[in-house]
């Protein structure tokens, strides 16, 4: 009996013990509700779970993993009060939250609760904090480094399209492979993401600057257009549906010798899953290559930070950010490492996240921060399957794309 | 039944169809007609981990007071029907004027978006409408004329690939001609071309997505074939069989006749159903290949950019598409009804 008793009374102290630690940790004072919307991938995960931690005496943590998160995001924020009080975005999303004025400026939160914050993960538009970024994420190139000595190369000698379109030619010669490259050419949004980082490595600028007026259909358009397509023929014919997992597969699958993929994927590439030794044993992660001379890398830096809520009350904000930090602490990267290429401090770089180092290294630029942007990302998106078909020339394509981001353009109110 | 009674009876279906049909298509043509208000672009420092920018942004303060003035944003009339993404009156003018041959000139119609669409959707809708008819009488036929035991198991299994979602069932299928999948590795095999791909080029993936359609579309065709061949009057068929007829003949010249009501049906069904094909293009990822009109709103829909306006106009071309599709149908059933009526 008494021992029972014992016991009892230990869980109970144990419990209030963690919550009140929970509580302290956190310190969020006051009843407060946070919840959190984010995309679906093992990081946020991590983070999400680690600011649920705050839950507790008055504070409710709910979150929402959405790979439709996009789509949600606009009409959940702009109801008064907002459905959520903290979003998990990128570069791009966050400008379209911005474009309908969702997003809270954080200084005063900052100022309060982000001692702990680097300040290259402040996000800032005009002085003001709109978001914190804690992750990087960029596509780099990968290689197969076994197969590279096969055919008397070496790392060194991938550090441009050019020399990729060089191994490629001599890897299909030799027999080794048919079709040895792959990039994430899904029409739609990927084709268009990677006719954007080709043309970063250009390093033109796509608009007229301070204007919506789009500047694409020139020397460097062709000269992306070319790059792309030589590439794309030494991909499987099935290139136009090749989407993240699909390419992430077939480099698993021991099907390819040199990608360009998102850098959240080498930790699914390394680890000891869906693959062979020999596969893992010989993957290599690379900057993205620059090309046509240029030294930028063609590909564009992302990062994944996180934004309150402007419809949310100032009480649920400041919880909601208080959370957030916890989510992104550095407890919470020591324990998951290797999940990202993390902006936060305590990170330990590893191999999974040299490539997106290297890439940021080599100055690639980040992606473009304009509210027109996604409309000329899907232009290019739907645009260039016709030239990548061989069924049209890229001056055409280059025409076809203007006069379909024009459209709209005009239709949103930027032209 | 008195006028005033029959007045009384449909009024509430009247009321759920003004509610729920008619009001929602007001509100679509009213959105075709305009385009979001203008936006006050101002220029600012956008600094992040990567270093600083200068960019645009939205001025939301400006911007607000217009969207203000203007709740529906601007009137553009038919800008958004005639625009590039959709009837491209211009781009189609240019086209005829600067092509030699029809040839020419159908090349450059179907590189605009809407026309390569509306191809698809098109042949799409007068393949499959047919097969489907086709099949479902030829299925039902036989599954008639099987035992009684076996009819019920039968039954089960022909109505299954109605049963999966339309989404799942594409999935399922592009999985399966994948080059590592079962149809796919077996084409490859009977061809003797391990390169052999059926997603890589525009006509193979048109059959493919033809194929599915079938195959989807044929078990409600079939059950409904099914329900009316239990109806057929066993003393017209015994009758003709008295009189020499074969089993073909008694199909062609007794049931088939009976069947006539019941094709009209399917048909009109088909035709509505088909020309809204959306799911088997986003399972397929065929949109490099084949698009459809139903596919275009659902992008303008989902992209990063939402463009409702042009959502709304392409919604509009289709409910006339589907009207222009049904008018003969229901011409001949209307004058068939007069005629029977008098």
């Amino acid at each position: 009996m008494s021992t029972i008793k014992t016991i009892a009374l230990t869980a109970t102290a144990a419990a209030i013990l963690t919550s009140s630690v929970a509580f302290a940790e956190c310190g969020i004072e006051g009843n407060a509700n946070v919840s959190i919307l984010g995309n679906d991938f093992p990081a946020l995960h991590a983070v999400f779970s680690a600011a649920e931690e705050c839950a507790g005496s008055g504070v409710t943590v709910a979150k929402n993993h959405n790979k439709d998160f996009k789509n949600l995001m606009v009409p959940a924020l702009s109801a008064n009060p907002a459905e959520y009080t903290a979003v998990t975005v990128a570069n791009g999303t966050l400008v379209t939250l911005m474009n309908s004025d969702l997003v809270r400026s954080l200084d005063d939160l900052v100022a309060k609760h982000g001692s702990s914050l680097n300040k290259s993960q402040l996000v800032t538009v005009n002085g003001k904090v709109m978001a914190v970024a804690f992750m990087a994420n960029a596509q780099h190139l990968f290689y197969r480094s076994d197969i590279l000595s096969q055919v008397g190369m070496s790392a060194d000698e991938v550090q441009t399209y050019e020399q990729v379109l060089t191994a490629a030619k001599r890897i299909r010669d030799a027999g080794i492979m048919e079709y040895p490259v792959a990039l994430n050419t899904k029409a739609g949004w990927n084709l268009g993401e990677e006719f954007v980082n080709m043309y970063l490595g250009t390093g033109a600028d796509m608009f007229t600057p301070g204007t919506a007026k789009v500047s694409i259909n020139n020397a460097d358009g062709v000269a992306t257009l070319n790059m792309l397509k030589d590439l794309v023929s030494y991909s499987h014919p099935d290139f136009l549906t090749f989407d993240s997992n699909a390419t992430q597969a077939m480099w698993e699958g021991g099907k390819l010798a040199l990608a360009t993929m998102w850098g959240s994927r080498t930790v699914g590439v390394l680890d000891d899953e869906g693959s062979t030794e020999q596969v893992v044993m010989n993957t290599d992660f690379a900057s993205a290559p620059s090309f046509n001379g240029g030294s930028t890398p063609a590909s564009s830096l992302w990062w994944d930070g996180f934004v309150i809520s402007k419809n949310v009350s100032d009480a649920d904000a400041e919880a909601s950010f208080i959370a957030m930090m916890n989510g992104i602490s550095t407890e919470m990267v020591q324990a998951n490492n290797d999940a990202a290429t993390w902006l936060i401090e305590g990170y330990v770089p590893s191999k999974a996240a040299s490539g997106v180092s290297a890439t940021a290294m080599n100055g690639a630029s980040p992606y473009p921060m304009l509210p027109f942007m996604g409309a000329l990302h899907g232009a290019a998106g739907s645009e260039l399957s016709d030239f990548l078909q061989g069924n049209e020339s890229a001056e055409q394509a280059l025409a076809d794309m203007e006069a379909a981001y024009n459209v709209a353009a005009k239709e949103k109110g930027f032209l | 039944m008195p006028h005033r009674t029959f007045f009384w009876f449909i009024i509430p279906s009247l009321a759920a169809m003004i509610l729920f049909i008619a009001l929602p298509v007001i509100s679509v043509l009213i959105q075709s007609l305009h385009v979001e208000h203008e936006q006050v672009l101002i220029s600012a420092e956008n600094c992040g981990p990567f270093g600083c920018k200068q960019v645009v942004i939205i001025d939301t303060a400006a911007t607000a007071q217009i969207r203000e003035d203007q709740p529906l944003g601007q009137f553009s009339g038919f800008d958004n029907y005639t625009n590039r993404s959709h009837l491209a009156f211009d781009e189609v003018s240019l086209a005829w004027s600067s092509s030699e041959s029809i040839s020419g000139f159908f090349e450059k119609l179907l590189n605009l978006p809407f026309y390569k669409a509306l191809a698809f959707t098109l042949t799409y809708t007068f393949v499959v409408t047919p097969f489907v008819i086709v099949l479902g009488l030829a299925i039902a036929l036989g599954v008639n004329a099987l035992p009684k035991f076996a009819k019920g198991p039968t039954i089960f299994v022909s109505l299954l690939p109605m049963i999966v979602t339309p989404l799942i069932g594409s999935l399922i299928l592009f999985w399966m001609i994948d080059g590592d999948g079962v149809i796919g590795a077996s084409i490859q095999y009977l061809f003797n071309d391990p390169n052999l791909s059926l997603k890589a080029s525009p006509s193979l993936t048109w059959m493919m997505l033809i194929v599915y359609g079938i195959w989807h579309s044929a078990p409600f065709s079939f059950i409904v074939f099914y329900a009316g061949l239990q109806s057929v009057p066993a003393d017209t068929l015994e009758a003709a069989t008295i009189d020499g007829a074969n089993r073909w003949q008694r199909i062609r010249y007794v049931v088939v006749p009976y069947m006539k009501p019941l094709v009209v049906f399917i048909m009109l069904m088909q035709l509505m159903d088909n020309f809204r094909v959306l799911e088997p293009i986003v399972s397929f990822a065929s949109e490099a290949s084949a698009t459809s009109l139903s596919w275009i709103i659902y992008k303008d829909l989902t992209q990063d950019t939402q463009l409702f306006g042009s959502a709304a106009a392409t919604s509009m071309l289709t409910i006339v598409g589907v009207a222009i599709l049904l008018f003969p149908v229901l011409i001949r059933t209307w004058r068939d009804f007069s005629r029977t009526a008098h």
